[in-house]
Formats: C-alpha cells, structure tokens, sequence
C-alpha cells in the first residue's frame, strides 16, 4: 500500500480536484451516445481519479472512498450486467445483444438507445472494477509497505 | 470578425512560440530539474495561450466556455505535475546540477 505524499501542494490539489475528474467521467459516459467518448473513455476516467487518489493520499486513505476488496467484484458486477442484458435478449426472442428485443415496453427506437445506454454503463462500471484491482494487485508489495 | 479572427491567431502563434522556447530548453538544458523547469513553465503558458486563441475564435458558445475550463484545469494541474514530478526525483537522490569549477568544462549528466 503507497504511503501518502508530504507534499500537501500534491495532496490538495488531487483531493480537489478528483470529484471533478468523476463528474466529468460520468458525464463522457453518459453522453457517449451525442458526443466523443462512451463507456471505455468514461470508465478510465474515473478509474483513474481514483487511482490518482491512492497515489497522492495513500491507499489507507483512499481507501475510504473505494476500498481495494471491492474493485474485483464491481468488475465482476459489469461483465455480468453486459451479458445479462445481452443473455434477456436472447431470452425474449431476438439475438444477442439485440436490443430491440428488450423487454421494456417502449417503441423499438428509444429501446435501442437505452439498450446502448445499459450496455455503456456496464462497460464503465466493468473497466472501473478492474483498472482499480489491477493497480492494487501491483502495488500490494510495494517497498514502503 | 476579422479583428477576431487576428487576435486568435496572435494569440495561437504566441503559444506556439512558448512552446517552441521549451522544447528548446528541454533539449539545451543540462539536467533534471532545470528541464522540469523549462518544460512546466512554458509548457503551461503556451497551452494556456493556444487554447485562449482557439476560445476567441470560437466566440461566445458552449465550446468556448468548455476551453474556458480546459484553460483553468491546465493552470492548476500542470505545474503541480511538473512539482510532482521535480519532488520524486529529489526523494529518490537525482543531485541538481551546478556551473563546474574552473578546470572542469564537460557538463555531468544526471
């Protein structure tokens, strides 16, 4: 686990920074449908606000906000929401990952792009999962421990 | 419009000629921390500038005032960087360097 900074310029500065990185992570996104960016972009993003607080505060601290026992299992949570929604699909008649089968009751358009929507965010919440694990995993035996 | 348009390109050529100063630096300088010091100052100064440029050529609109923000998080975070940068190479025992003594001409790396 890194030891946090002496430096309080590096400290503060990553501290205020970080929750404007997240807003702006969810807002790629969100918006990846419109504009540059998607559920990747976003994704690493957020994971690297998060992995810009470990570094600068420390994993103790850091681990406040997001603890390292959750990184694999939030992995976990979003290759299984992509397949789930791509597995209801295919149980309500079309293929997989056809969306236009989902069972939402609304006109085959907005069912594509919530369908799109559902499967950005569960890519981002897979990428946050498993770049925060894979950093912890190389820092676990880190000479400052 | 054409007053416009001449200010966003002074003030692009201006960062580009910022920039150009601290490539020169990172190259010409003899070592670590005065390239970090070539590198942070104008690095920062000529983004800061070139962005300005492309905000007034933009106008008044939304892209505008996303550059706007740009301009803000490259002024706060690039010279903690660069500081960042400049503390763990004194942490981990980089000696700055000084003028050598008379006798001495060959600049000592690292």
């Amino acid at each position: 686990m890194i030891q946090p900074s002496d430096s309080p310029i590096i400290a503060v500065v990553s501290r205020a920074l970080a929750p404007f990185i997240q807003v702006f992570a969810l807002y790629v996104v969100f918006h990846g449908h419109y504009g540059p960016g998607g559920g990747f972009q976003g994704g690493a993003m957020f994971a690297a606000s998060l992995i810009l607080l470990r570094l600068s505060l420390g994993g103790s601290v850091a681990g406040n906000q997001f603890r390292s026992s959750w990184a694999t299992p939030i992995g976990a949570v979003g290759v299984f929401l992509f397949a789930g929604v791509g597995i209801v699909a295919l149980a309500f008649g079309g293929e997989y990952l056809n969306y236009a089968f989902l069972p939402f009751g609304l006109e085959q358009a907005s069912l594509r792009s919530f369908g799109i929507l559902l499967i950005e965010i569960s890519v981002a919440v897979a990428l946050v999962g498993t770049l925060v694990a894979i950093f912890d995993d190389l820092v676990e035996g880190h000479e400052h421990d | 419009m054409m007053i416009q348009e001449t200010v966003a390109v002074a003030l692009v050529l201006l960062g580009a000629i910022f920039m150009f100063a601290g490539s020169v630096g990172i190259v010409r300088l003899p070592d670590f921390f005065s390239r970090t010091h070539a590198a942070g100052k104008t690095d920062t100064l000529g983004i800061m500038l070139s962005l300005a440029g492309l905000a007034v050529y933009e106008g008044w609109s939304l892209n505008s005032l996303k550059l706007l923000v740009v301009i803000l998080f490259v002024a706060i975070v690039n010279p903690v960087s660069v500081h960042a940068l400049a503390k763990a190479a004194m942490e981990y025992g980089i000696k700055p360097w000084f003028r050598p003594e008379t006798g001495e001409t060959e600049a000592k790396e690292k």
